[in-house]
């Protein structure tokens, strides 16, 4: 099993996840709020350490295990699918206070209603596949 | 032992964040979560309705392995790792949420208003559940990417979409916790 590597960084991720609250609702919604640096300072934090492992990465002083040399694939350009896409992602992260690999940490904490939520995503997934042709870009 | 048990405060969450990343991409793969949602959707037949769906789960499968791993982690969170969910969150925060009905506020990491099983089996309940999962499923994969893909690896490898989807989440959920929580409770 040469990828049961991932299944122990997804355990770790969880743990970090719950351990800092970052899974809370609480704490999304203080959040929109403006009423705590909790998790801006969480992301800020790992975007600003993750922005310095990636010039490593690019100026290619480190490579993966197999020795590669690690590129992050080119996001999808388009403003208006990124920016409506990101504010119905946000309307939803808002209102339930989960994000995608949340979803997944809150099963192992309230397993009904993070289903729930998971068979939507999964809906609102395969609704975006049907009729991603038609959508504005 | 006791820190393990104690919650971690954010300059922990930060760095540890930035390592998964770190790891995920030595391991050879791009890190990100909503992916996974078309992946599952293909595993379950999506491909028979739309082409869209007509991939090899299978060149996904350590991603799938991730997401198993995050729902063991956070069983084990959950069971053995966090003996009291209580919140340190701003007293003002915790004035609003009592003031439109919230109950039990920053004594769990779920309020029983959404994630309770009584507000589960309600028509209300299920569909702020179920509706919120769709705007989750459908706007990560419209934009392109989630709060890992976007936030944390676009915006670390300075991605102008990921700035601008970025901005887009923090309106959805900007409008959420100002205009559609009151709302709804």
């Amino acid at each position: 099993m040469k990828n049961i590597k991932f299944l122990i960084l997804g355990i770790f991720f969880a743990i970090v996840l719950s351990k800092t609250q970052a899974i809370s609702w609480y704490r999304f919604y203080e959040m929109f709020r403006f009423q705590s640096f909790h998790m801006y300072g969480i992301i800020g934090g790992a975007v600003v350490l993750s922005a310095i492992i990636m010039q490593l990465f690019k100026s290619g002083k480190v490579k993966d295990m197999n020795g590669n040399k690690i590129v992050p694939k080119p996001k999808k350009k388009g403003f208006i699918s990124t920016i409506l896409g990101g504010t119905l992602f946000g309307l939803g992260w808002g209102i339930s206070g989960a994000c995608a690999a949340p979803i997944f940490v809150i099963l192992g904490f309230k397993f009904l209603p993070a289903l729930i939520l998971l068979v939507g995503a999964l809906l609102g997934a395969f609704l975006y596949g049907i009729v991603s042709k038609k959508l504005p870009n | 032992m006791d820190f393990i048990l104690q919650p971690w405060p954010w300059f922990v969450g930060g760095p540890l964040i930035a390592l998964s990343l770190f790891l995920y991409f030595y391991f050879g793969k791009n890190f990100g979560a909503s992916t996974n949602f078309e992946t599952l959707c293909t595993m379950v037949g999506a491909g028979k309705v739309s082409n869209y769906f007509k991939k090899d789960w299978k060149e996904r499968d350590f991603a799938l392995l991730f997401v198993v791993g995050l729902v063991i982690g956070g069983f084990i969170s959950a069971t053995y790792l966090i003996p009291s969910q209580s919140i340190d969150l701003n007293p003002k925060t915790v004035q609003e949420l009592t003031d439109l009905g919230f109950s039990n506020v920053a004594n769990q990491y779920f309020p029983d208003e959404i994630f309770s099983e009584d507000v589960v089996f309600s028509l209300k309940g299920f569909l702020i559940l179920i509706l919120s999962g769709v705007l989750i499923g459908f706007g990560t994969r419209y934009a392109g990417g989630c709060t890992s893909g976007h936030a944390i690896t676009g915006l670390s490898s300075l991605q102008l979409p990921s700035l601008l989807a970025v901005i887009g989440f923090f309106i959805g959920g900007i409008i959420a916790a100002w205009f559609v929580i009151p709302v709804l409770f």
